[in-house]
């Protein structure tokens, strides 16, 4: 039964004819859409390695991707999984049976085995799962309607479930009109598929079971194909893009490229074809599912940036400057500009507080902070063009190494009253690496002198650099201004050459993260520890004795810091370092862990005013006292000014303190 | 045409330490910045290049090191720095550096049609605020000082319109091309350079300019040519107050203390 051969040479022709213009289009597509990422700087990075490859291979059949945001109560993942394992074993039978089996003439042979049965018993098995996982998206999409999908509800979604739905469909259609026709899977003495077996008694005694089957194979053949086709044109090129983009994801999380200072060609991203390679391909990789834009803090507030935007927009503007680009022309639509399609408004720019919540959860591993830096830098360093307020910092920062602008000599000041040694190697061990704020924040400076009491307790073996410490340059760094920042992290790399320092303790994530992280693209081999992973260890190495004393805190509630959390996979340390402390386990927030609520002052963010919508510290202070704490526990001198602030703005100071974990620590030593 | 920025090189005075011994500055080690109000001098000059396309000269009289100073006003996009250096010059007061600044005036003119040279109202540093007065005089250029606007820049008729800022009042002033303009920091936001700008400016000249080029009467300049020196620079001692109160614990109660106290001392009135 071959509906192709029964056709004689014109089914050939057709089969063939189809299919060759299917996978033609298909390769042209394919083809301009690769030229377009060849647009892209090439980084010279391929990370391409055997392990990696067979790495995402395994991600897409367990469909790790779906699973990491299931865990959120987001169930759709379900539903997406059904649908790619039902595809994966369907594309066998399409390649065997349908292109070989049909194709070439010989479906008699391929079809009259064991095999053949078993694999149709996996379709019809699979089959109704398809169909389920459709009518869960459309359940979830159309009458649950998230948030997440909010603007995304769009034709080409309906579309294309459609077109998920109908291969079940006609592929059942197929099987029951061979089943009917005694026709293999039925007939070789095996039992036959339950589904398609029930469908085929439709048509006990059909006379025109011939036509009924080709009408099945053709539909179903034509389905496939025009799959095929509109792969390249919808969002079904995800399906491709996803796997190679999991293939090329950088090793280190939010880390952003390191720009050659002498070649004007990477001073920052002004036009499409100045992102990177990788940059470019994340944007065929979107799903548009709308993860991200339902956990970015400046989306949820009214601001002018939603992360989905910004990576479909860039897509927009590829797609248009394509074909002129190629030809070495001008891009006709701007790259920053009005923030209309395909163009990304400045505004949206700057409201990013880098807290990395859009890339926790996109399912297919797109870098939005990378982009986003990418285009602060083309404003910061080659147009000078950024919000007022930070002109201040960007000169207080290269002339005295620190945001305020503070004489550098004062930066021991903190420990005036203490006995601080300055950091010698052989004498200590460990550098505190203060940070700006644990050096001249007067608030802040209380949780210095804690976790000085702490490392003291502990007997740890510390020194300091005082005024030679220069600050990390995490805010510059993220807002685009490489140029200083590279001059600060010389700067301080030559200090601790020189002087020997090897392993450091920081008091904030944002140095945390600079310095082990984002040092090492220089080079360094820094063991890097914050506070809390410190006190943590300290606790359960029983190098610190705590007592019961220190005063009632009452209801302890923890705020994860971003760059502590999301960028750096730190979630437990402070909590049980705190629980150890108190005695029991802190109180969660809503959002917590991985999905925490960002404080609103990352990624520079501390820097600038916020006068669009509402404030991110405000919507995360309220969300606090929903769990009426008497104490919030944070870990990060910027988490704690935007609490104190959101705190007093709520006149909420009185009743609730916004403490350090080592200044909870510090208050229990024995 | 071309506008002359006058910048100072300074050191940064938040940096400054008064050595308790002997009560001077410790100026070692201290980093030294373009004098404040030179900035905006200089912004104002890029401004003016941005809207009627004169050329920008910055020129900076001081030691050899004056030159990454000078670098810095590169970058910022202007088209020539430079550096009036020479032992000679050293040492100098008002007169003799405003003798200097005008005579390199003079001799860019001799070039180009100088429009207007713009300095800062005072240095931090010295801050005795007459070195732009100096240049005009010698120069015979119009003097508008404390200028906070530009209202208007005629070229054809050799003219321009400034608003001055005085105590509690206004001053809007016309005078005849050339000027000298010192401005205060209202006047303007300085930019910030690019980078492309930085790097184009580590590889442009910094022309120096010593004696040998200028050619000046030793005796009118430098030490020799200064009737004021500084004999001595100190801090005036501060004596710590008492404390009166205890406004972390019983803030209440400290303000009451506070206000008490300054009305019995006649400071402030009830
Ligand atoms: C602490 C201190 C006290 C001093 N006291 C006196 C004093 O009482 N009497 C006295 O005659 N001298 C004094 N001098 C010396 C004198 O200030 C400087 O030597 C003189 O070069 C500039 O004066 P000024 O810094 O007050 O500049 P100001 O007159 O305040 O400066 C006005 C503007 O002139 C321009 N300008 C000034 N100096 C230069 C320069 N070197 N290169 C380019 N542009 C410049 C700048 O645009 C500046 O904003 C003092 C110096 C110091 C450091
Ligand atoms: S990093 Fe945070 S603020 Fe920036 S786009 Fe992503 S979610 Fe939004
Ligand atoms: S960027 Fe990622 S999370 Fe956002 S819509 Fe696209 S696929 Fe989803």
């Amino acid at each position: 039964m071959n509906p192709v051969s029964d056709m004689g040479a014109a089914g050939f022709l057709i089969f063939w004819g189809l299919t060759a213009l299917a996978a033609g289009i298909f390769i042209v597509r394919g083809y301009q859409l690769v030229q377009y990422i060849y647009l892209g700087r090439n980084v010279g990075e391929s990370k391409l390695t055997l392990g990696t490859i067979i790495g995402a291979i395994w991600h897409l059949i367990l469909q790790q991707c779906q699973f990491k945001n299931v865990r959120r109560k987001d169930w759709s993942g379900l539903g997406h999984s059904f649908m790619v394992w039902g595809f994966l074993c369907f594309v066998i039978y399409y390649f065997l049976f349908i292109v070989i089996a049909s194709g070439f003439g010989i479906a008699e042979t391929m079809e009259n085995n064991a095999f053949y049965v078993i694999w149709c018993w996996v379709t019809d098995i699979i089959a109704p799962f398809i169909v389920i996982g459709v009518i869960w998206a459309v359940i979830r999409r159309y009458i649950g309607k998230p948030a997440r999908l909010k603007g995304q509800l769009t034709w080409e979604a309906i579309f294309i479930l459609m077109t998920v739905i109908i291969h079940p469909i006609t592929h059942v259609g197929k099987i029951a009109t061979q089943i009917a026709a005694g026709h293999a899977p039925a007939g070789l003495g095996l039992a036959t598929p339950p589904i398609s077996t029930a469908v085929s008694n439709m048509y006990a005694g059909l006379t025109s079971l011939e036509a009924s089957h080709a009408f099945w194979f053709w539909s179903h053949w034509v389905f496939v194909l025009l799959v095929l086709a509109i792969i390249g044109y919808t969002r079904y090129l995800h399906v491709v893009a996803a796997i190679i983009n999991d293939v090329l994801q950088p090793k280190t999380k939010n880390m952003v490229e390191r720009i050659d200072l002498k070649d004007r060609a990477t001073f920052g991203v002004s036009r499409v074809d100045g992102f990177s390679r990788k940059q470019l391909l994340d944007v065929y990789a979107c799903v548009v599912c709308g993860y991200c834009q339902e956990n970015c803090p400046a989306n949820l507030t009214d601001k002018p940036l939603n992360p989905l935007l910004i990576i479909s927009d860039i897509k927009t503007n590829l797609m248009t400057n394509g074909p002129a680009l190629l030809k070495k022309q001008s891009p006709s639509l701007g790259l920053i500009g009005d923030g209309g399609e395909g163009t990304i408004s400045e505004d949206a720019i700057w409201a990013c507080t880098t807290c990395g919540a859009c890339m926790e959860v996109c399912p297919v591993y797109i870098e939005h902070i990378p982009k986003i830096v990418d285009m602060r830098r083309e404003l910061v360093q080659v147009q000078a063009k950024f919000p007022e307020e930070l002109l201040n910092l960007f000169e207080n920062t290269e002339q005295r190494s620190n945001p305020w602008g503070i004489a550098p000599s004062d930066r021991d000041k903190w420990a005036a009253n203490i006995d601080a040694q300055p950091f010698e190697e052989g004498k200590t061990e460990y550098l505190f690496y203060v940070g700006c704020a644990g050096a001249f924040d007067s608030r802040e400076r209380q949780v210095s002198l804690a976790i000085a009491r702490v490392l003291d307790a502990a007997g740890i073996s510390w020194g300091i650099l005082g005024r030679d410490e220069a600050c990390c340059g995490d805010s510059l760094r993220r807002l685009g201004n490489e140029y200083v920042y590279d001059q600060l992290v010389k700067q301080n790399l030559a200090t601790f050459k020189e002087r020997g320092v090897k392993k450091i303790i920081t008091e904030c994530p944002h140095c945390y993260t600079t310095l082990k992280n984002d040092y090492r693209q220089y080079g360094a081999e820094l063991e890097v520890i914050h506070h809390t992973e410190l006190i943590n260890r300290l606790l359960t190495e029983g190098r610190l004795k705590l007592n019961g004393t220190g005063g009632d805190l009452g209801n302890v509630v923890f705020h994860d810091s971003c760059y502590l959390g999301r960028h750096n996979d730190i979630y437990e340390a402070p909590r049980q370092a705190l629980a150890a402390a108190t005695g029991r386990a802190p109180i969660e927030m809503e959002r917590h862990h991985n999905r925490a609520f960002c404080c609103g002052a990352g990624g520079g963010r501390m820097w600038m005013e916020e006068s669009t919508g509402k404030r991110i510290n405000i919507v995360r202070v309220e969300e606090a006292l929903e769990k009426d704490p008497e104490t919030i526990c944070v870990c990060c001198p910027y988490c704690m000014v935007m609490f104190e602030d959101g705190l007093k703005d709520m006149d909420a100071d009185d009743r609730v303190k916004v403490l350090d974990l080592a200044e909870i620590v510090a208050a229990r030593l024995k | 045409m071309l506008v002359v920025a006058c910048v100072k090189q300074v050191p940064d005075t938040t940096q400054v330490k008064i050595d308790p011994e002997t009560g001077t500055l410790i100026r070692e080690g201290v980093p030294f910045i373009i004098n404040p109000f030179d900035t905006h001098a200089l912004e104002e000059c890029l401004r003016l290049k941005d809207e009627y396309g004169f050329r920008v000269a910055a020129i900076s009289m001081g030691p050899p090191n004056t030159e990454v100073t000078l670098r810095k006003t590169l970058a910022l996009g202007v088209d020539r720095a430079i550096l009036l250096s020479d032992r000679v010059f050293g040492g100098a007061d008002t007169l003799a550096t405003s003798m200097v600044i005008a005579e390199a005036v003079k001799r860019l003119a001799q070039e180009e049609e100088v429009a207007m040279v713009i300095c800062g109202k005072q240095t931090i540093d010295g801050d005795t605020a007459q070195v732009g007065p100096g240049i005009a005089s010698r120069c015979g250029y119009s003097q508008l000082t404390l200028v906070d606007q530009i209202k208007s820049v005629d070229v054809d008729a050799r003219k321009m319109v400034v608003r001055r800022k005085l105590e509690g009042r206004y001053e809007i002033v016309e005078a005849a091309l050339p000027a000298v303009l010192t401005v205060v920091r209202e006047i303007n936001r300085p930019r910030y350079p690019t980078v492309p700008m930085r790097l184009k400016a580590e590889e442009a000249e910094v022309v120096l300019w010593d004696n040998k080029v200028m050619q000046l009467d030793e005796t009118a300049i430098g030490l020799k040519g200064s009737p004021t020196q500084v004999r001595r620079i100190f801090s005036p001692e501060r004596v710590k107050g008492e404390i009166l109160g205890d406004g972390m614990n019983e803030p209440g109660e400290a303000a009451r203390l506070l206000v008490d106290t300054l009305v019995s001392k006649d400071i402030v009135s009830p």
